[in-house]
């Protein structure tokens, strides 16, 4: 093939030469995706111990789950934690990006660290600190208490996502629109937003799922009633491996999947 | 023409040279128009600032409190003492540098081949290859250790699949255990590198890699001279997103190090469940807190992060 | 357009003391400028000048610290930029990419509740102006650079704006096409009639489109008058050697004469007694080997020359004269101009009308 002859960096290395990187990055990437990949048909097996391939083919786990009050009463709480904190957190990310952005201001960096702060400090300080704190608050437990607090983990994502888009974003087109006529506001909401939706909904899906997916303030903060999927699941694993994770893991990657996908495709358009 | 006050103005006007007077006509007016428009503006962070306020600010400031009651409930630095006093502190802390360190070194040397792998690709194949890196990234931690406890388990397919091919005679022990935890954590960790050191690496100018060849390196040569070092920002960025990210690890060696590998963070928390100890879990978080600082800080002093980390260049 | 309506489609500027500062710096210091209604007023300068933070105080983009700025009578310096009725062309055009080419026109319109029908008919008048008929339906990004740049310029004055501000707005373009847009800019204006304010660093851009040229360097105005009085008398040194080719020659000062060697050139205009001068020389004005020429009206040099340079439609020489200054003379390639091609290391005598001879202050010897 002459492919392989072909060159394929600028130093003129050919295809051919570079071979072992090509395998050497396809193993990689096989690491990184399959391991996730090979639960799903794990989830369909029969047996209570998991198997790979099942011998016997089942939707036992599937049954198991939907048919559980505990892990319906847990996904229908994360589900609603995770809508809550993707609304609050877009928005106020979304504002506080855009404010610190355009502002300039000597204060507008510090503002910016200290909002990203629950990037940098670790999730097991804040998840015993809100513990703590939310305890004297009366937040523990409540719905309410976990949405604040993972709206305070996502926002600094939503942060990063807008003011990229922000960066490749040309703000003259707000100054031409405020010179033309439009007040500031109307400006953000009919040039800037339109052409920065795709960051938006990014940013958007990306709290849900980190509202979703969380696990060690949920452990702490929330309980009982509000027990969020996640820590159910935690316990569930370090007790014993209950094939219904097996189940519930495989629709979780199959949405997160979904979303990704989705960001990708509307990001090419 | 530069210059520091109205002084010099008036200066250049006694020797002769025609400068208007400084004007002060709407200076009153107009910079408390500034000042209203630019607090309006920073009004916008207030709601974010709030909930940083309840999540992080008072909870940690509260820690930080507790650390110094002792038993006794009077400020006391007991706490901090027994860290000193007792092995198990320090074997948690060197367990947790180790853990941290060694999945670092994991994640460069698996994910530079593969984000030098992504930065040749023409654009159009990006797409899909990154997917390999995104979606583990956007796919829950906890399933993806899930789904290592089962594979690694005596009778998972890793197992099966060694002894099958000859690898190993009969099972061994590959989850509860460091191994187990440090492929966790890499596996977790890798996208975190492979995103910053991707993005520095599409940064790189390919007519570099022309001139140097063209000024008689070798392949090898013009990247080991060239490329590397021009990588090399992203590469640390990177390995300190992720170095800092094990610091405070839970889920990952919790599950996979099933109670053998003990960090900072699951020690927080048996503490908490066993003795109920706020001083002593505050006193851990609170160094824990302070030496993820100390290397951002030493980090961002020696290497400039800010640029490699936010992308301002 | 008759003339009547160019009067009250137009409103004059007049700013007063406008000053900027970032720390030390002065971006703009205490700027006096009268903008005449109806006026092409180019501010020219280097990049960093103020320029641009001139002409964006004027939209109300940039806040200065201090100063005046009228749109006629009114006071306009604390109006918010959404107020102030200005139309404004941006360097990137700053084009709407989620609208096309009408909606980008419309959207001044609907902002003014403008109704739907006479929308539309203005849109369209607005794209006969700029010459782009039938391309209302046209995406952004399937436009020319030069169609973009009449999109933004359409937009700008489709809502009837007093005043007009443009901000290097042909500086993407290529050579040809940015001539002949300043060309069709300088003809747009002089159909709208509009008060426009033209920032630019392209010198010949500014000669060729302004009634006048506001010459800025470090935030304060050097000189403000039409093109010609530019060129061919600027008040300073700095304007000088902005505007076209030139070479400076210092001058030598006894009392209130100058003189370059032993030959007198001027008397000096007025007399802060330690204020240096310098001769202008413009290149297009020198002649070579002028033959018999009276003492009295021309001043002559020799040199030897250094270097002959074809450059198409002109031709330039390098001498160095025997005071070791160097200068250069332009002359066309079209008239057989004796001694133009004169090898190098000849013996040349060059001569200047002294009508032709521009003196400016150089500075202060005193600093």
């Amino acid at each position: 093939m002459s492919w392989w002859r072909t060159p394929a960096s600028s130093t003129q290395v050919t295809h051919g030469g570079r071979l072992w990187l090509y395998v050497l990055a396809a193993i990689i990437m096989i690491l990184l995706i399959i391991p996730t990949f090979l639960v799903i048909p794990m989830s369909f097996s029969d047996s209570q111990y998991l198997e790979f391939p099942p011998e016997t083919w089942s939707l036992r786990w599937y049954n198991e789950y939907f048919g559980s009050r505990k892990w319906m009463r847990a996904t229908v709480v994360s589900l609603k934690i995770a809508t809550a904190t993707m609304m609050v957190a877009t928005i106020l990310g979304t504002m506080a990006a855009y404010a610190l952005f355009v502002s300039g201001h000597r204060l507008a960096k510090r503002i910016f660290m200290l909002l990203i702060t629950p990037m940098i400090v670790p999730v097991i300080l804040i998840a015993i600190g809100t513990f703590y704190a939310f305890g004297k608050f009366g937040l523990n437990n409540t719905l309410t208490g976990l949405v604040i607090a993972h709206t305070a983990l996502a926002t600094p994502l939503v942060m990063i996502v807008i003011t990229a888009a922000l960066r490749s974003y040309d703000l003259n087109q707000e100054r031409v629109a405020v010179s033309l006529g439009a007040t500031r506001i109307k400006a953000f909401f009919q040039i800037t937003l339109p052409q920065i939706k795709f960051s938006v909904v990014t940013a958007a899906l990306l709290s849900f799922l980190t509202s979703f997916d969380e696990v060690i303030v949920a452990i702490f903060v929330s309980g009982g009633s509000t027990a969020t999927l996640t820590k159910h699941m935690f316990s569930a694993l370090r007790d014993y491996i209950d094939p219904t994770i097996a189940a519930i893991s495989t629709i979780m990657v199959l949405v997160s999947t979904v979303l990704l996908l989705l960001t990708q495709a509307i990001g090419k358009k | 023409m530069s210059k520091t006050s109205a002084e010099t103005v008036v200066e250049n006007n006694q020797t002769g040279n025609q400068f208007p007077a400084v004007s002060d006509d709407n200076r009153v007016a107009l910079a408390e128009q500034e000042k209203r428009e630019q607090w309006k503006l920073l009004s916008l962070t207030f709601p974010a600032l709030v909930v940083i306020a309840l999540v992080i600010l008072i909870p940690v400031g509260w820690l930080f409190y507790l650390s110094f009651i002792g038993k006794a409930g009077g400020f006391s630095l007991e706490n901090y003492q027994k860290m000193i006093e007792y092995k198990s502190y320090a074997r948690t802390f060197t367990t947790t540098f180790q853990v941290s360190f060694l999945t670092t070194l994991i994640c460069i040397l698996l994910g530079y081949p593969l984000a030098y792998f992504l930065a040749q690709l023409p654009g159009r194949w990006v797409g899909f290859f990154m997917l390999a890196v995104l979606l583990p990234f956007w796919t829950s931690l906890l399933v993806r250790t899930y789904a290592w406890l089962v594979l690694l388990q005596r009778k998972g397919i890793i197992n099966d699949f060694a002894i099958n091919m000859g690898l190993w005679e009969s099972p061994i022990k590959l989850v509860h255990n460091m191994t187990g935890t440090l492929i966790g954590m890499a596996h977790i960790m890798l996208p975190f590198l492979v995103l910053p050191l991707y993005n520095a690496m599409k940064k790189i100018d390919r007519d570099m890699m022309h001139a140097a060849s063209n000024l008689g390196a070798s392949p090898a040569r013009a990247f080991w001279t060239v490329y590397m070092p021009l990588s090399l920002p992203g590469m640390v960025a990177g390995s300190l997103i992720v170095f800092v990210l094990c610091l405070g690890f839970y889920v990952t060696p919790a599950v996979l190090g099933g109670g053998r590998v003990i960090m900072v963070s699951t020690q927080i928390t048996a503490i908490l469940e066993n003795q109920f100890n706020w001083g002593a879990a505050s006193a851990l978080g609170v160094v824990l807190l302070i030496a993820t600082l100390l290397v951002l800080f030493i980090a961002g002093r020696v290497l400039k992060l800010d640029a490699a980390l936010f992308g301002k260049s | 357009m008759n003339e009547s309506s160019i009067v009250d489609s137009a409103l004059p500027i007049s700013i007063r003391g406008l000053t900027k500062q970032y720390g030390q710096l002065y971006a703009l210091d205490t700027v006096d400028l009268d903008i005449k209604s109806g006026e092409f007023l180019t501010l020219l300068g280097p990049s960093g000048s103020g320029k641009t933070t001139l002409l964006m105080a004027i939209a109300g983009f940039n806040r200065p610290d201090a100063g005046s700025i009228r749109f006629g009578d009114k006071e306009m310096i604390l109006t918010p930029p959404h107020k102030r009725e200005v139309g404004m062309v941006f360097q990137s055009y700053a084009l709407f990419p989620h609208m096309s080419v009408a909606e980008n026109i419309a959207y001044p319109l609907k902002l003014r509740r403008v109704n739907k029908s006479e929308r539309r008919e203005r849109v369209n008048k607005a794209l006969d102006t700029v010459q782009l008929s039938g391309l209302g339906e046209r995406h952004i990004d399937q436009l020319s650079g030069g169609q973009r740049q009449r999109v933004a310029l359409a937009r700008a004055f489709v809502f009837e704006p007093r005043i007009l501000l443009m901000d290097e707005p042909l500086s993407a373009l290529d050579k040809k096409l940015r001539e002949r847009m300043q060309i069709e800019l300088k003809d747009l204006h002089r159909q709208l009639g509009v008060t426009t304010v033209y920032v630019t660093h392209d010198q010949r851009e500014a000669l060729t489109m302004s009634d006048r040229i506001a010459v800025i360097d470090n935030g304060q105005l050097m000189q403000v008058d039409a093109p010609q009085v530019i060129y061919n008398q600027p008040s300073n040194a700095f304007v000088a050697d902005f505007i076209g080719e030139s070479t400076m020659i210092p001058l030598k000062r006894t009392g209130n004469e100058l003189f370059v060697g032993d030959e007198r050139v001027s008397s000096v205009p007025d007399t802060p007694a330690e204020t240096d001068w310098s001769l202008v020389i413009r290149p297009e004005r020198l002649m070579v080997e002028p033959g018999t020429a009276d003492r009295d009206s021309t001043l002559f040099f020799n040199g030897t020359v250094k270097e002959s340079v074809f450059q198409g439609e002109t031709a330039l020489l390098l001498v160095v004269l025997d005071d070791g200054t160097e200068v250069s003379v332009r002359s066309s390639t079209g008239t057989a101009t004796p001694g133009i091609t004169a090898n190098p290391g000849s013996q040349v005598q060059l001569a200047i009308f002294r009508r032709d001879i521009i003196v400016v202050p150089t500075g202060n010897s005193q600093r």
